[in-house]
Protein backbone atom coordinates (compact mmCIF):
# COMPACT_ATOMS: atom_id res chain seq x y z
CA UNK A 1 0.00 0.00 0.00
CA UNK A 2 1.03 3.54 -1.34
CA UNK A 3 1.81 5.49 2.08
CA UNK A 4 0.54 8.89 2.17
CA UNK A 5 0.41 11.93 4.84
CA UNK A 6 -1.60 14.65 4.85
CA UNK A 7 -0.36 17.73 6.33
CA UNK A 8 -2.00 21.37 6.73
CA UNK A 9 0.69 23.85 6.85
CA UNK A 10 -0.39 27.60 8.73
CA UNK A 11 2.19 29.35 6.40
CA UNK A 12 3.27 30.08 3.24
CA UNK A 13 6.87 28.91 3.64
CA UNK A 14 5.94 25.85 5.56
CA UNK A 15 3.67 24.45 2.60
CA UNK A 16 6.60 25.23 0.53
CA UNK A 17 9.15 23.51 2.40
CA UNK A 18 6.90 20.42 3.22
CA UNK A 19 6.24 20.03 -0.27
CA UNK A 20 10.02 20.31 -1.32
CA UNK A 21 10.71 17.63 1.54
CA UNK A 22 7.88 15.32 -0.34
CA UNK A 23 9.32 15.58 -3.30
CA UNK A 24 7.55 14.96 -6.66
CA UNK A 25 4.73 12.52 -4.98
CA UNK A 26 4.02 15.48 -2.96
CA UNK A 27 0.77 17.80 -4.24
CA UNK A 28 -0.48 20.83 -3.35
CA UNK A 29 -4.35 20.80 -2.45
CA UNK A 30 -6.73 23.81 -2.81
CA UNK A 31 -10.31 23.00 -3.67
CA UNK A 32 -9.56 19.06 -4.10
CA UNK A 33 -12.38 19.00 -7.15
CA UNK A 34 -9.77 17.65 -9.25
CA UNK A 35 -7.01 16.13 -7.15
CA UNK A 36 -9.11 14.41 -5.12
CA UNK A 37 -10.78 12.49 -8.37
CA UNK A 38 -6.89 11.82 -9.72
CA UNK A 39 -6.22 10.29 -6.17
CA UNK A 40 -9.17 7.98 -6.61
CA UNK A 41 -8.78 7.09 -9.73
CA UNK A 42 -5.26 6.18 -8.97
CA UNK A 43 -3.95 8.41 -11.79
CA UNK A 44 -1.99 10.35 -9.11
CA UNK A 45 -0.76 8.27 -6.27
CA UNK A 46 0.69 11.39 -3.77
CA UNK A 47 2.83 10.35 -0.84
CA UNK A 48 2.04 13.75 0.74
CA UNK A 49 -1.46 16.40 0.21
CA UNK A 50 -0.55 19.57 1.53
CA UNK A 51 -3.27 21.37 1.85
CA UNK A 52 -3.26 25.04 1.70
CA UNK A 53 -6.37 26.43 2.96
CA UNK A 54 -5.23 27.10 6.71
CA UNK A 55 -2.58 29.48 5.29
CA UNK A 56 -3.85 32.98 5.98
CA UNK A 57 -4.82 34.61 2.75
CA UNK A 58 -5.07 31.58 0.94
CA UNK A 59 -9.32 32.06 0.58
CA UNK A 60 -10.60 35.68 -0.05
CA UNK A 61 -10.12 38.55 -2.13
CA UNK A 62 -9.18 41.75 -1.03
CA UNK A 63 -8.10 44.98 -2.48
CA UNK A 64 -4.79 46.22 -2.37
CA UNK A 65 -3.61 49.65 -4.74
CA UNK A 66 -6.28 48.53 -7.18
CA UNK A 67 -5.23 45.01 -7.73
CA UNK A 68 -7.50 42.37 -6.51
CA UNK A 69 -5.37 39.81 -4.97
CA UNK A 70 -7.81 36.16 -5.07
CA UNK A 71 -6.30 33.88 -2.64
CA UNK A 72 -5.04 30.27 -4.59
CA UNK A 73 -7.82 28.21 -3.32
CA UNK A 74 -10.90 30.84 -2.96
CA UNK A 75 -13.73 28.52 -4.42
CA UNK A 76 -15.72 30.02 -7.46
CA UNK A 77 -18.72 30.92 -4.84
CA UNK A 78 -16.96 33.31 -2.83
CA UNK A 79 -15.45 34.85 -6.35
CA UNK A 80 -18.82 35.21 -7.43
CA UNK A 81 -20.09 37.08 -4.14
CA UNK A 82 -17.52 39.76 -4.53
CA UNK A 83 -19.36 42.76 -5.84
CA UNK A 84 -16.07 44.68 -6.67
CA UNK A 85 -14.40 42.28 -7.97
CA UNK A 86 -17.29 41.24 -9.91
CA UNK A 87 -17.71 44.95 -11.37
CA UNK A 88 -14.20 45.22 -11.98
CA UNK A 89 -13.43 41.65 -13.69
CA UNK A 90 -17.24 40.33 -15.29
CA UNK A 91 -14.97 38.41 -17.68
CA UNK A 92 -12.77 36.52 -14.97
CA UNK A 93 -15.25 36.49 -12.39
CA UNK A 94 -17.93 34.64 -15.03
CA UNK A 95 -14.73 32.70 -16.17
CA UNK A 96 -14.76 31.08 -12.31
CA UNK A 97 -18.47 30.72 -11.95
CA UNK A 98 -18.89 28.72 -15.42
CA UNK A 99 -16.48 25.50 -13.48
CA UNK A 100 -18.80 22.73 -12.16
CA UNK A 101 -22.30 22.33 -10.12
CA UNK A 102 -23.39 24.65 -7.44
CA UNK A 103 -21.14 21.74 -5.49
CA UNK A 104 -17.57 22.51 -7.76
CA UNK A 105 -18.34 25.83 -7.01
CA UNK A 106 -18.30 25.06 -3.15
CA UNK A 107 -14.60 23.87 -3.48
CA UNK A 108 -13.12 24.92 -7.22
CA UNK A 109 -10.48 27.41 -6.96
CA UNK A 110 -9.23 29.71 -10.39
CA UNK A 111 -5.78 28.10 -8.89
CA UNK A 112 -6.50 25.17 -8.41
CA UNK A 113 -8.05 25.19 -12.03
CA UNK A 114 -4.57 27.16 -13.71
CA UNK A 115 -2.51 24.58 -12.07
CA UNK A 116 -4.05 21.54 -13.22
CA UNK A 117 -3.24 22.59 -16.57
CA UNK A 118 -6.42 21.42 -18.55
CA UNK A 119 -6.47 23.19 -21.92
CA UNK A 120 -10.12 23.44 -21.28
CA UNK A 121 -9.61 24.76 -18.54
CA UNK A 122 -12.30 28.13 -17.99
CA UNK A 123 -10.70 30.28 -15.79
CA UNK A 124 -7.73 30.39 -17.63
CA UNK A 125 -8.29 32.15 -21.03
CA UNK A 126 -10.19 34.80 -18.83
CA UNK A 127 -7.34 35.06 -16.37
CA UNK A 128 -4.62 35.24 -19.55
CA UNK A 129 -6.66 38.15 -21.00
CA UNK A 130 -6.72 39.89 -17.85
CA UNK A 131 -3.28 40.10 -17.14
CA UNK A 132 -3.58 38.26 -14.20
CA UNK A 133 -0.24 37.68 -12.57
CA UNK A 134 0.31 34.58 -10.18
CA UNK A 135 2.57 35.26 -6.57
CA UNK A 136 4.33 31.82 -6.47
CA UNK A 137 5.96 30.31 -3.48
CA UNK A 138 8.53 27.94 -3.25
CA UNK A 139 11.26 27.00 -0.95
CA UNK A 140 13.62 29.57 -2.76
CA UNK A 141 11.02 32.51 -1.93
CA UNK A 142 8.60 34.10 -3.83
CA UNK A 143 8.27 34.93 -7.26
CA UNK A 144 5.88 36.26 -10.19
CA UNK A 145 4.97 34.96 -12.87
CA UNK A 146 2.27 35.29 -15.50
CA UNK A 147 -1.04 33.41 -15.41
CA UNK A 148 -0.14 32.04 -19.32
CA UNK A 149 3.34 30.58 -17.54
CA UNK A 150 1.93 28.09 -15.46
CA UNK A 151 0.46 25.65 -17.72
CA UNK A 152 3.02 24.27 -20.33
CA UNK A 153 1.10 21.27 -21.58
CA UNK A 154 -1.72 19.15 -20.96
CA UNK A 155 -1.31 17.95 -17.03
CA UNK A 156 1.52 19.49 -16.87
CA UNK A 157 3.30 23.08 -15.27
CA UNK A 158 6.14 25.32 -15.26
CA UNK A 159 6.08 25.07 -11.37
CA UNK A 160 9.41 23.77 -10.47
CA UNK A 161 9.54 21.10 -6.82
CA UNK A 162 8.05 22.89 -4.04
CA UNK A 163 6.44 25.57 -5.72
CA UNK A 164 2.95 26.29 -5.29
CA UNK A 165 0.69 29.55 -7.09
CA UNK A 166 -0.21 31.43 -3.45
CA UNK A 167 -2.16 34.48 -5.11
CA UNK A 168 -3.36 35.52 -8.61
CA UNK A 169 -3.29 39.21 -8.68
CA UNK A 170 -5.43 40.96 -11.09
CA UNK A 171 -3.56 44.41 -11.97
CA UNK A 172 -5.65 47.93 -12.06
CA UNK A 173 -6.39 48.97 -15.27
CA UNK A 174 -7.60 52.33 -16.89
CA UNK A 175 -11.66 52.81 -16.27
CA UNK A 176 -13.39 52.08 -19.71
CA UNK A 177 -11.96 48.68 -19.69
CA UNK A 178 -14.18 45.45 -19.16
CA UNK A 179 -13.48 42.04 -20.03
CA UNK A 180 -15.55 39.09 -21.41
CA UNK A 181 -15.67 34.86 -21.08
CA UNK A 182 -17.49 32.93 -23.19
CA UNK A 183 -17.56 29.06 -23.87
CA UNK A 184 -18.87 26.47 -26.66
CA UNK A 185 -20.39 23.28 -24.60
CA UNK A 186 -23.27 21.17 -26.63
CA UNK A 187 -25.68 21.55 -23.37
CA UNK A 188 -26.41 24.03 -20.57
CA UNK A 189 -24.85 23.37 -17.41
CA UNK A 190 -22.05 20.70 -16.34
CA UNK A 191 -19.54 20.25 -19.32
CA UNK A 192 -16.27 20.88 -20.44
CA UNK A 193 -15.62 23.46 -22.91
CA UNK A 194 -15.28 22.94 -26.37
CA UNK A 195 -13.87 26.30 -27.39
CA UNK A 196 -13.58 29.32 -24.85
CA UNK A 197 -12.64 32.68 -25.64
CA UNK A 198 -11.48 36.13 -23.30
CA UNK A 199 -11.39 39.13 -23.89
CA UNK A 200 -10.16 42.19 -22.22
CA UNK A 201 -10.53 45.77 -23.28
CA UNK A 202 -9.40 49.16 -22.72
CA UNK A 203 -11.16 52.30 -24.91
CA UNK A 204 -10.02 55.91 -25.04
CA UNK A 205 -12.74 59.27 -23.55
CA UNK A 206 -14.16 58.62 -27.82
CA UNK A 207 -15.20 54.56 -27.25
CA UNK A 208 -11.65 53.58 -29.56
CA UNK A 209 -10.16 50.51 -28.31
CA UNK A 210 -6.85 51.15 -27.35
CA UNK A 211 -5.92 48.04 -25.52
CA UNK A 212 -7.01 44.70 -26.06
CA UNK A 213 -6.22 41.17 -24.86
CA UNK A 214 -7.49 37.89 -26.56
CA UNK A 215 -6.97 34.22 -24.90
CA UNK A 216 -8.51 31.51 -26.32
CA UNK A 217 -8.56 28.21 -24.60
CA UNK A 218 -9.19 24.55 -25.66
CA UNK A 219 -7.99 24.77 -29.40
CA UNK A 220 -4.02 24.03 -27.99
CA UNK A 221 -2.38 22.08 -25.78
CA UNK A 222 -2.75 25.44 -23.65
CA UNK A 223 -4.62 29.07 -23.68
CA UNK A 224 -3.36 30.56 -27.37
CA UNK A 225 -2.72 34.30 -26.75
CA UNK A 226 -4.16 35.39 -29.72
CA UNK A 227 -2.03 38.90 -30.03
CA UNK A 228 -3.20 39.26 -33.92
CA UNK A 229 -6.49 38.95 -33.15
CA UNK A 230 -5.92 41.54 -30.32
CA UNK A 231 -4.46 44.05 -32.47
CA UNK A 232 -7.25 43.78 -34.85
CA UNK A 233 -9.52 45.30 -32.18
CA UNK A 234 -7.24 48.15 -32.12
CA UNK A 235 -7.95 51.79 -32.91
CA UNK A 236 -11.70 50.61 -33.44
CA UNK A 237 -15.26 50.73 -32.41
CA UNK A 238 -16.06 46.92 -33.06
CA UNK A 239 -17.51 47.77 -36.44
CA UNK A 240 -18.33 44.81 -38.86
CA UNK A 241 -15.24 45.08 -40.78
CA UNK A 242 -13.28 45.15 -37.25
CA UNK A 243 -15.08 42.29 -36.03
CA UNK A 244 -14.40 40.30 -39.56
CA UNK A 245 -10.74 41.16 -38.72
CA UNK A 246 -10.95 39.31 -35.06
CA UNK A 247 -12.55 36.56 -36.45
CA UNK A 248 -10.57 35.73 -39.06
CA UNK A 249 -7.60 36.15 -36.59
CA UNK A 250 -8.42 34.17 -34.08
CA UNK A 251 -8.90 31.17 -35.99
CA UNK A 252 -5.79 31.47 -37.80
CA UNK A 253 -4.14 31.35 -34.07
CA UNK A 254 -6.03 28.22 -33.29
CA UNK A 255 -3.92 24.73 -33.33
CA UNK A 256 -6.77 22.04 -31.95
CA UNK A 257 -6.52 18.26 -31.87
CA UNK A 258 -10.02 17.24 -33.12
CA UNK A 259 -11.97 14.86 -30.44
CA UNK A 260 -15.15 13.51 -29.33
CA UNK A 261 -16.47 16.74 -28.25
CA UNK A 262 -15.64 18.82 -31.51
CA UNK A 263 -13.12 18.26 -34.81
CA UNK A 264 -10.52 20.55 -35.40
CA UNK A 265 -12.43 22.43 -38.09
CA UNK A 266 -14.92 23.04 -35.84
CA UNK A 267 -13.28 23.83 -32.69
CA UNK A 268 -11.24 26.71 -35.22
CA UNK A 269 -14.92 28.19 -35.92
CA UNK A 270 -16.27 28.57 -32.92
CA UNK A 271 -13.23 30.25 -31.73
CA UNK A 272 -13.49 33.23 -34.25
CA UNK A 273 -17.55 33.22 -33.11
CA UNK A 274 -16.68 33.73 -29.51
CA UNK A 275 -13.70 35.72 -29.66
CA UNK A 276 -16.60 38.31 -31.40
CA UNK A 277 -19.19 37.61 -29.32
CA UNK A 278 -16.74 37.68 -25.97
CA UNK A 279 -15.45 41.22 -27.93
CA UNK A 280 -18.85 42.79 -28.29
CA UNK A 281 -19.79 42.24 -24.69
CA UNK A 282 -16.51 43.05 -23.18
CA UNK A 283 -17.08 46.52 -25.37
CA UNK A 284 -20.73 46.97 -24.11
CA UNK A 285 -19.67 46.69 -20.31
CA UNK A 286 -16.56 48.99 -21.05
CA UNK A 287 -18.82 51.67 -22.22
CA UNK A 288 -20.93 50.67 -19.73
CA UNK A 289 -18.56 51.50 -17.03
CA UNK A 290 -17.35 54.74 -18.61
CA UNK A 291 -20.67 55.82 -18.50
CA UNK A 292 -20.80 54.89 -14.66
CA UNK A 293 -17.24 56.75 -14.12
CA UNK A 294 -18.06 60.00 -16.56
CA UNK B 1 0.71 6.54 7.86
CA UNK B 2 -0.27 8.30 10.43
CA UNK B 3 -3.95 8.55 11.17
CA UNK B 4 -5.32 12.05 11.95
CA UNK B 5 -7.42 12.89 14.52
CA UNK B 6 -10.38 14.83 13.43
CA UNK B 7 -12.49 17.55 15.34
CA UNK B 8 -15.83 18.78 13.73
CA UNK B 9 -19.60 19.94 14.38
CA UNK B 10 -21.70 17.59 13.21
CA UNK B 11 -25.23 18.63 12.70
CA UNK B 12 -24.64 20.90 15.49
CA UNK B 13 -23.24 18.19 18.01
CA UNK B 14 -19.34 17.80 18.39
CA UNK B 15 -17.98 14.69 16.24
CA UNK B 16 -14.58 13.15 16.76
CA UNK B 17 -13.11 10.48 14.79
CA UNK B 18 -9.76 8.92 13.64
CA UNK B 19 -9.09 9.38 9.39
CA UNK B 20 -6.36 7.80 6.66
CA UNK B 21 -5.04 10.53 5.27
CA UNK B 22 -6.44 9.58 2.02
CA UNK B 23 -10.20 9.02 3.31
CA UNK B 24 -12.82 10.89 2.01
CA UNK B 25 -15.22 12.93 4.35
CA UNK B 26 -18.31 10.85 2.57
CA UNK B 27 -16.38 7.57 3.66
CA UNK B 28 -15.89 9.07 7.16
CA UNK B 29 -19.34 10.04 7.93
CA UNK B 30 -20.24 6.63 6.68
CA UNK B 31 -18.10 4.72 8.39
CA UNK B 32 -16.70 6.04 10.98
CA UNK B 33 -19.76 8.40 11.92
CA UNK B 34 -22.41 6.20 11.04
CA UNK B 35 -24.31 8.54 8.69
CA UNK B 36 -25.29 7.09 5.95
CA UNK B 37 -27.64 9.36 4.24
CA UNK B 38 -25.12 10.85 1.92
CA UNK B 39 -24.61 8.42 -0.66
CA UNK B 40 -21.42 7.96 -2.86
CA UNK B 41 -22.59 7.84 -6.80
CA UNK B 42 -20.14 8.73 -8.77
CA UNK B 43 -17.07 9.26 -6.64
CA UNK B 44 -15.67 12.07 -8.94
CA UNK B 45 -18.36 15.32 -8.08
CA UNK B 46 -20.41 14.60 -10.62
CA UNK B 47 -24.00 13.41 -9.53
CA UNK B 48 -24.51 15.23 -6.06
CA UNK B 49 -25.81 11.89 -4.12
CA UNK B 50 -23.28 12.94 -1.49
CA UNK B 51 -24.26 16.48 -0.98
CA UNK B 52 -23.41 18.12 2.21
CA UNK B 53 -22.86 21.72 3.68
CA UNK B 54 -19.38 22.77 5.19
CA UNK B 55 -19.21 25.85 7.12
CA UNK B 56 -22.76 27.00 5.02
CA UNK B 57 -21.61 26.08 1.68
CA UNK B 58 -22.92 23.02 -0.36
CA UNK B 59 -19.84 20.92 -1.54
CA UNK B 60 -19.67 16.65 -2.39
CA UNK B 61 -18.07 14.90 0.43
CA UNK B 62 -16.84 12.27 -1.70
CA UNK B 63 -14.22 15.45 -3.29
CA UNK B 64 -13.41 16.72 0.24
CA UNK B 65 -10.52 14.59 2.53
CA UNK B 66 -11.54 14.22 6.12
CA UNK B 67 -9.06 15.35 7.80
CA UNK B 68 -9.87 18.57 6.09
CA UNK B 69 -13.16 18.84 8.32
CA UNK B 70 -11.32 19.74 11.54
CA UNK B 71 -12.62 22.48 12.85
CA UNK B 72 -15.48 22.86 10.16
CA UNK B 73 -19.15 22.69 10.84
CA UNK B 74 -20.84 20.13 8.94
CA UNK B 75 -24.62 19.83 7.82
CA UNK B 76 -26.09 16.63 6.64
CA UNK B 77 -29.44 14.84 5.34
CA UNK B 78 -29.48 13.40 9.27
CA UNK B 79 -29.72 17.03 10.61
CA UNK B 80 -32.64 18.32 8.55
CA UNK B 81 -36.01 16.84 10.23
CA UNK B 82 -36.43 18.29 13.56
CA UNK B 83 -36.85 14.91 15.68
CA UNK B 84 -39.60 13.08 14.22
CA UNK B 85 -40.97 16.61 12.52
CA UNK B 86 -39.78 16.61 9.10
CA UNK B 87 -38.48 19.70 6.89
CA UNK B 88 -41.03 21.19 4.97
CA UNK B 89 -38.25 20.65 1.67
CA UNK B 90 -38.81 16.95 3.17
CA UNK B 91 -42.65 16.46 3.03
CA UNK B 92 -42.90 18.45 -0.24
CA UNK B 93 -41.07 15.53 -1.49
CA UNK B 94 -42.90 13.21 -0.20
CA UNK B 95 -45.98 14.87 -1.25
CA UNK B 96 -45.05 15.25 -4.92
CA UNK B 97 -43.63 11.79 -4.99
CA UNK B 98 -40.22 13.28 -5.97
CA UNK B 99 -37.98 10.42 -5.58
CA UNK B 100 -38.82 6.60 -6.65
CA UNK B 101 -35.53 4.53 -5.86
CA UNK B 102 -34.50 7.76 -3.53
CA UNK B 103 -30.94 7.01 -3.97
CA UNK B 104 -30.35 10.42 -4.88
CA UNK B 105 -32.82 12.54 -2.56
CA UNK B 106 -30.65 13.12 0.25
CA UNK B 107 -28.15 14.77 -1.72
CA UNK B 108 -31.18 16.84 -3.32
CA UNK B 109 -32.85 17.86 -0.26
CA UNK B 110 -29.26 19.27 1.17
CA UNK B 111 -28.71 20.80 -1.91
CA UNK B 112 -32.04 22.48 -2.22
CA UNK B 113 -31.78 23.44 1.66
CA UNK B 114 -28.51 24.94 0.98
CA UNK B 115 -30.52 26.93 -1.81
CA UNK B 116 -33.42 28.20 0.15
CA UNK B 117 -31.00 29.21 3.12
CA UNK B 118 -28.98 31.34 0.58
CA UNK B 119 -32.35 32.38 -1.62
CA UNK B 120 -36.06 31.96 -0.19
CA UNK B 121 -37.49 32.58 -3.23
CA UNK B 122 -35.51 31.42 -6.20
CA UNK B 123 -37.17 31.47 -9.90
CA UNK B 124 -37.70 27.45 -11.26
CA UNK B 125 -34.81 27.92 -13.50
CA UNK B 126 -32.59 29.22 -10.67
CA UNK B 127 -33.52 26.08 -8.88
CA UNK B 128 -33.03 24.11 -12.07
CA UNK B 129 -29.56 25.54 -12.40
CA UNK B 130 -28.54 24.87 -8.62
CA UNK B 131 -29.17 21.87 -8.81
CA UNK B 132 -27.88 21.26 -12.39
CA UNK B 133 -24.88 18.53 -9.97
CA UNK B 134 -27.33 16.18 -8.51
CA UNK B 135 -27.95 14.05 -10.83
CA UNK B 136 -31.95 11.78 -10.37
CA UNK B 137 -31.90 8.68 -12.84
CA UNK B 138 -35.70 7.89 -12.09
CA UNK B 139 -37.90 10.90 -11.95
CA UNK B 140 -36.82 13.54 -14.51
CA UNK B 141 -36.82 16.10 -12.11
CA UNK B 142 -40.24 17.98 -12.65
CA UNK B 143 -41.30 16.52 -9.42
CA UNK B 144 -38.30 17.65 -7.50
CA UNK B 145 -38.46 21.50 -9.09
CA UNK B 146 -42.24 21.16 -8.14
CA UNK B 147 -41.45 20.25 -4.54
CA UNK B 148 -38.64 22.78 -3.87
CA UNK B 149 -40.85 25.18 -5.03
CA UNK B 150 -44.06 24.56 -2.98
CA UNK B 151 -41.36 24.13 -0.04
CA UNK B 152 -39.94 27.53 -0.94
CA UNK B 153 -43.62 29.12 -0.68
CA UNK B 154 -44.48 27.03 2.32
CA UNK B 155 -41.36 28.22 4.27
CA UNK B 156 -41.75 32.10 2.69
CA UNK B 157 -45.32 31.53 4.71
CA UNK B 158 -43.64 30.71 7.70
CA UNK B 159 -41.23 33.23 7.91
CA UNK B 160 -43.55 35.94 7.72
Amino acid sequence: MTQLDYVAPTSADEAAAALAAGGGAARALAGGTDLLVQLRSRRLKPGLIVDLKRIPGAIGVREENGDFVVGAATPGAVIGEHEALAKAWPGVVEAARLIGSTQIQGRASMAGNLCNASPAADSAPALIAARAICVIVGPAGRRAAPAEAIATGPGRTSLALGEFVFEIRLPARPARSADAYLRFIPRTEMDIAVVGAGVNLTLDGDGAVVDARVALGAVGPTVIVAEAAAAALIGGRLDEATLARLDEAARAACRPIGDKRGTAEYRTKIAGVLARRAAVIAYARAKARAGEDA
Amino acid sequence: MTRTHVSATVNGDPAEFLSDPGTTLLDALRDELGLTGAKEGCGSGDCGACSVIVDGRLVCACLMLAAEAEGRRIETIEGMADGSTLHPLQRQFLEHAALQCGFCTPGMLVATKALLDANPDPTESETRYWLAGNLCRCTGYDKVIRAVMDAAAELRQVRV
